[in-house]
């Protein structure tokens, strides 16, 4: 949530010195700057992922060397989980906050001619993007270790476009169900590379027991070592 | 004799807080705070500094006392078993500190944004007499940088005038001090602010009922924060009066003065604990050659104490639940911390030392942070959800801002293994993102949201 926070930093310190050395009542420009300003954020969103996919990588490092098994505590696809989570749930949180907070209060959805569908198509949309940033860190951080370089453009790709997609509101259609069918996608993508397959799924909901014998015979063949 | 700038009705409370992260040595302290008083009040007012340590004491007790076995082998496996211990309870201390960090900013934030009471301009404290209605900027930049040196030296006063008695061994007159300003936080403060609550939700309630309400609130918190009670609820209680005096500060402080505060008091903090002759590093060596806890109560500790089984003779093996907080009356004679039984347990060359070491350790390592580091962080947060126009962007980045300079500490904590300031780190990073959101930040994502766009 750091990193996430700090790349908003930048990319707010970069759109905030543009919009100061342009001239402020051209409308056009202005939305010109926004849409500059909103690229540039998505390109150091990633930027600050991979920065700490780095750091986690040195980490998981540091707890491996020094751990008993040899094997860090945490895996890196749960390191990619979390990350992902948190840029999802700071991101989102950053953009609802202030509209949640608004809904309480007293007024009228869209009196000036705006859509009155505002806050529920805020709630998808925020919703799609938490579950996006989930999805997208799980593939970068794997794609970052196995050095699939495509992947990685993929998703930035993917992240502009989801971004560019919203520029379309309050065209609810094209915008929303295109954000939901990429967050499918991304969905289905981000299982695949977590390792997960049609028949783990349904190996999870049959829920059968054949680990208790497992975990028996690895017990069984650990002998204490006397020495 | 009190005196008020302007009406108010409510107690001034000038809380100097420093706060450090201290990892013991041996022989270990635990915690301790140092309490500031203001001469001018009526009543003692407890200012109080404090220190977070590590109930652990890593190698200087492993090599120490390991000696008699004279097995260099055994020596760096205990190192290396100390340094996976260090990480590995790392993680874990950090989640404990998070928590009631958390749950204090959230007190704080939520009675800020709901009582209108803690908003109001009602007057100042008479430690910042400087009023900041004027109407050009340069004067109220020097009022406000005014007020902050006045309030420091208060600070520095009181702390070494704590300093002071507890070298000459006044103890008693410290515990008079700190109770009575335990007494007017639990008793006083929580009453104005039970009264502001009701009145902005319109409930009614008689003077019997409340007076059940806060008496009874008041007794178990003097039960629990100055003797003993479950742990649970002292950490609760801790919070909760870190949240009134936050509270406190938050109202009283002006605007401006209280960044220019906060700024000065984590450089303090930062001279205080790590320059050789600060106060609070002499009160730390000063206990360390006591080889006394330093007043208990003013502390938050995360983790329990557990004497049982380790405990010297005449000392009573105590339930594993309850919190052992030992007075410093008793604290000369037999210190019931553990780091202190550790030593004793290890000195006769117990047949396994290293596991009554890694017992002790996994049962009690606990970080303490001192109350004064939970008040200034709170003042930060609150003050962010104050005064940002509205905005709870920045209210968010500041929290996190701030849990992670706590994450940064502690690891400089597992790192350098001594008394650390809690507030340097944490501080700057909230003000950074506090100054850098409410004015780069929020205007983009306003702009963003008008437009629904998502980023």
């Amino acid at each position: 949530a750091f990193f996430w926070l700090v790349s908003l930093l930048l990319a707010s310190l970069i759109w905030f010195v543009s919009v100061h050395l342009s001239d402020r009542e051209d409308a056009k420009l202005q939305y010109g700057l926004l849409v500059f300003g909103a690229a540039v954020s998505v390109l150091l969103q990633e930027a600050f992922r991979f920065a700490y996919f780095k750091l986690l990588k040195k980490a998981d490092e540091g707890l491996a060397t020094i751990s008993e098994d040899g094997r860090s505590p945490i895996s890196l696809r749960q390191m990619a989980y979390v990350s992902g989570l948190s840029f999802g749930i700071i991101s989102g949180v950053f953009s609802v906050i202030n509209v949640l907070a608004d809904s309480i209060g007293p007024g009228i959805v869209g009196i000036h001619g705006d859509s009155p569908y505002y806050f529920i198509t805020s709630a998808f949309l925020t919703m799609a993007l938490v579950l996006l940033h989930t999805f997208w860190g799980v593939i970068f951080f794997d794609a970052c270790e196995k050095r699939r370089y495509w992947c990685l453009g993929l998703v930035v790709a993917s992240h502009l476009l989801t971004s560019g997609l919203t520029f379309l509101n309050p065209w609810y259609e094209a915008s929303l169900v295109p954000i939901f069918i990429i967050t499918l996608c991304t969905g289905l993508w981000a299982f695949v590379t977590a390792g997960g397959s049609f028949r783990n799924v349904l190996k999870c909901l049959s829920c059968k027991q054949e680990d208790d014998s497992r975990v028996m015979m690895y017990s069984a063949l650990q002998v204490p070592s006397e020495d | 004799m009190i005196t008020f700038m302007n009406n108010s009705d409510s107690e001034e409370e000038p809380c100097n807080e420093r706060t450090s992260l201290m990892s013991a040595e041996s022989p270990p302290v635990p915690s301790y705070q140092d309490g500031l008083q203001t001469a001018e009040a009526g009543e003692a007012q407890a200012h109080r500094k404090r220190r977070t340590g590590s109930s652990r004491s890593p190698n200087n007790i492993a090599d120490g006392d390991v000696s008699d076995l004279g097995v260099p082998v055994r020596e760096s496996a205990l190192e290396n078993e100390e340094e996976e211990l260090t990480l590995k309870y790392g993680a874990k201390h950090v989640i404990m500190l998070f928590v009631p960090v958390t749950l204090c900013m959230i007190v704080v934030v939520a009675t800020i944004k709901s009582v209108r009471f803690y908003t109001e301009k009602n007057g100042q404290l008479i430690y910042t007499p400087f009023s900041e209605d004027t109407p050009s900027v340069g004067q109220r930049l020097l009022n406000s940088v005014l007020n902050t040196i006045i309030m420091i030296s208060v600070i520095v006063v009181m702390t070494v005038f704590l300093v002071l008695l507890y070298k000459y061994r006044c103890y008693k007159f410290i515990h008079g001090w700190l109770i009575l300003s335990s007494l007017m936080l639990l008793f006083l403060f929580t009453y104005i602010y039970l009264g502001e609550v009701l009145k902005t939700y319109n409930v009614a309630m008689d003077y019997p009922t409340l007076f059940l309400v806060i008496w009874n609130f008041g007794a178990v918190g003097m039960i629990c924060i100055h003797w003993k009670g479950p742990l649970q609820l002292q950490q609760a209680y801790l919070i909760m009066i870190s949240a009134l005096m936050a509270l406190v500060f938050i109202k009283y402080l002006p605007e401006w003065s209280a960044w220019v505060i906060l700024g000065a008091i984590s450089i303090y903090d930062l001279m205080a604990v790590l320059c050789p002759k600060g106060p609070l590093r002499m009160l730390v060596e000063t206990a360390q050659e006591r080889n006394e806890p330093i007043f208990p109560a003013l502390i938050y500790s995360s983790a329990m104490m557990w004497t049982v089984g380790m405990a010297k003779p005449d000392t009573a093996a105590r339930g594993a639940s309850q919190q052992t907080w030992d007075a410093a009356e008793d604290g000369g004679e037999n210190p019931l911390h553990a780091d202190s039984q550790m030593s004793e347990t290890r000195s006769p060359g117990t047949t396994r030392p290293i596991t009554s070491f890694e017992e002790l350790e996994e049962e009690e390592r606990g970080v303490k942070l001192g109350l004064g580091d939970f008040i200034f962080y709170s003042v930060l947060v609150g003050k962010a959800a104050a005064t940002a126009s509205g905005d709870w962007n920045t209210t968010l980045a500041c929290f996190v801002a701030i849990l992670i300079g706590l994450c940064l500490t502690l690891l400089l904590l597992a790192v350098f293994k001594k008394a650390l300031p809690a507030l340097p780190i944490s501080i700057t990073f909230g003000l950074v993102f506090y100054f850098s959101t409410d004015n780069l930040v929020r205007p983009f994502m306003d702009t963003l949201a008008s437009h629904q766009l998502y980023i």
